[in-house]
């Protein structure tokens, strides 16, 4: 060993810290973890560098020629060179496609859940933190928000306001719809267990000395209480992640979510299931499979991690 | 003017269908840079005392009766504002378990220099300057690598050493320290107790000093208060309490202690245990376990009387006393 590494004076450095750390130790140790994180990452680069990636712009209706529709992966007899996952039904590039859609779902997945963890974490820390009477009224509300599952409460708002502004407005705002139907049906998940890790904390005595320093009750609830809340929070999110996705899927694929003009993957999937039968397989079975490869790392990640951080607090 | 005094404070905790008194009736005065002692068993509400002064109870406890005047200003009427200016600025508070009290996802550093800008307006440097003095003067080491540590990097010594820095962090007037050293070992807990007594000498800082040992109040407070029960029961110099007890119950403290009994005998201890807060005998609180209790005891509660050198709640003291004349007479 040299004497540089024995001076107490070199300062590591960030990431060497992360990397040094349990959680990177783990991570190291862990096949499955680390195989996630790496598919994981491929996706999302992919789908974030789309614009960059991809050979042709879906969203480009100058770019598709409706004679190239239905042709097979590359593999496959019949295909054309230039597309080598294939065309679906309206002669549109799949493996450009599947990258734009990506990008979509992993957007409105992650935006949804960064909603649900804004209200969730903010009702729930107030809900704990204050208790009494309004804790009663917050987690009744959470009650029967969670009484009514995800997918009925977005499909009577999606309908209703796709009947309300027409087609064409709610094609536009779809987006912004998808994030905000799956964000705030699914707060009530963090805000349950937000509170209970609060009911937890602020019996300990760092917050009855942070109370007699004279903090008022804001700076307790976030500069205290919630980063000691953080580890929950983190393994409740990557689920969610995975769940969001899988809502915006789910209605899309009904209809209810992204137009085929701008397909997710889960509007992809839909369009194809149309031409199953016709031997057309290609146009749902690869969207479906990088759906269900994309969800499925997620959740291993979030696996993983809910065995790494203290596993006692989480109440899924 | 003395810097605190309080009167007739009278705390109760509502239960499900009762209210029960914690606290009754308490009443004392300390002068500025005066050191206080509370002692007593668990549960005679040295803690409430200490909570109750700061207005920090929180449900099901509240402050039924009586004033706490710090300053000239009474605590019990202040609003939220104006308590959390008296909190950590002008009295502080020190914990039992350091291994708790401090947030530990905060370093040391951004807990001091978050609780001096919340009071104070101060650039952060000027805050980490301050708080790299107050450290030096709890004797911390290189206390700019400190700064940048996290709780659990740190002893429990020298995690109560930090705690104190962060209670003088704004000079306050009065520090109510709640079993300081419990939870440290012998020999910490003797340091411990000469920085604090260092510390209040110098920077003429009031103590109350909470603890059920009475070597450390001997040794720390000029004046001591013996609560059992949510009373006070005998309130006085703490030379002439620890050398000429005038309560039964203290007198039985004293003797309880391990140097008052011969190696291989017996401790001499009270017999019984504190009375629940739900069942506090009428009359003298302590007269189930008192070998002078009379029916007078057990019916009418006794007021607090001049003896000697001190202030006793006793209806007896005065018999208890010709007694021992007596029998020393008789020796």
């Amino acid at each position: 060993m040299s004497i540089e590494t024995l001076s107490p004076k070199s300062e590591p450095s960030r990431w060497s810290k992360a990397w040094n750390s349990n959680m990177g130790y783990s991570f190291r140790r862990n096949p499955v973890a680390v195989v996630s994180m790496a598919v994981f990452l491929l996706i999302a680069v992919a789908a974030f560098l789309a614009p960059l990636i991809a050979p042709y712009d879906p969203y480009d209706p100058g770019s598709i020629d409706i004679m190239n529709s239905e042709y097979p992966p590359a593999w496959v007899s019949g295909s054309l060179p230039e597309f080598k996952l294939g065309t679906d039904d309206q002669g549109r590039d799949l493996w450009s496609t599947i990258l734009y859609g990506t990008r979509l779902s992993l957007l409105i997945g992650i935006c949804a859940v960064a909603l649900q963890a804004f209200l969730g974490i903010s009702i729930g820390l107030i809900a704990g933190y204050v208790g009494g009477r309004l804790d009663s009224l917050l987690m009744r509300m959470a009650d029967i928000q969670l009484s009514f599952s995800t997918l009925m409460v977005a499909i009577i708002f999606l309908a209703v306001t796709q009947a309300m502004f027409g087609t064409d407005t709610f094609n536009r705002y779809a987006v912004v719809f998808l994030i905000a139907v799956i964000g705030v049906a699914e707060w009530p998940q963090y805000a349950r267990t937000v509170r209970a890790t609060v009911l937890a904390e602020k019996k300990k005595e760092y917050v009855d000395s942070a109370r007699v320093l004279g903090f008022g009750p804001m700076r307790i609830m976030v500069r205290h209480i919630l980063p000691n809340s953080l580890s929950p929070i983190f393994v409740i999110s990557t689920v969610q992640v995975a769940n969001a996705i899988i809502s915006e899927a789910s209605l899309s694929f009904l209809g209810l979510g992204m137009p085929p003009s701008q397909p997710s993957l889960g509007s992809l999937i839909s369009s194809g299931f149309d031409y199953i039968f016709s031997g057309s397989w290609w146009i749902t079975a690869i969207p479906g499979v990088v759906l269900v490869v994309l969800v499925l790392v997620i959740n291993l990640l979030g696996d993983w991690m809910r065995d790494v951080l203290n596993p006692k607090l989480y109440k899924g | 003017m003395s810097l605190l005094s309080v009167r007739d404070l009278t705390v109760k905790f509502a239960m499900r269908d009762e209210t029960v008194t914690a606290l009754n009736g308490i009443s004392f005065d300390l002068a500025k840079g005066e050191r206080l002692g509370i002692v007593g068993e668990s549960g005679a509400g040295k803690s409430i005392t200490g909570f109750s002064l700061m207005n920090l109870l929180s449900r099901p406890g509240f402050i039924d009766s009586g004033k706490i005047l710090f300053e000239g200003e009474d605590v019990v009427q202040m609003n939220d504002k104006r308590l959390r200016n008296l909190r950590g600025n002008r009295m502080a508070m020190i914990f039992q378990d350091p291994m708790v009290t401090l947030n530990p996802v905060l370093t040391i550093g951004q807990q001091m220099i978050e609780t001096l800008m919340a009071h104070r307006k101060l650039s952060r440097e000027e805050a980490r300057q301050i708080a790299i003095v107050k450290l030096r003067e709890v004797y911390i080491p290189s206390p700019e690598e400190r700064l940048e540590q996290y709780p659990h990097e740190l002893s429990g010594g020298m995690r109560q050493r930090i705690i104190i820095a962060i209670a003088l962090l704004l000079d306050p007037q009065l520090i109510i320290a709640d079993e300081p050293t419990t939870a440290l070992d012998v020999t910490i807990q003797a340091d411990i107790m000469e920085l604090m007594l260092e510390l209040c000498q110098s920077n003429q800082v009031g103590l109350i000093l909470i603890t059920h040992d009475l070597g450390v109040v001997s040794q720390m407070t000029e004046r001591t208060l013996v609560m059992y029960a949510g009373r006070i029961i005998e309130a006085g110099r703490t030379r002439e309490i620890i050398n000429d007890p005038q309560h039964p119950y203290t007198q039985g403290l004293i003797n309880a202690l391990p140097q008052q009994t011969l190696p291989g005998q017996r401790l001499k201890q009270i017999p019984g245990n504190m009375p629940g807060l739900t069942s506090i005998p009428t009359g003298c609180a302590f007269n189930p376990r008192c070998k002078y209790a009379t029916d007078l005891c057990r019916s009418r509660v006794p007021e607090i009387v001049h003896y000697g050198e001190v202030e006793v709640a006793c209806h007896e003291v005065q018999r208890l006393h010709s007694d021992e004349d007596r029998q020393e007479a008789r020796a």
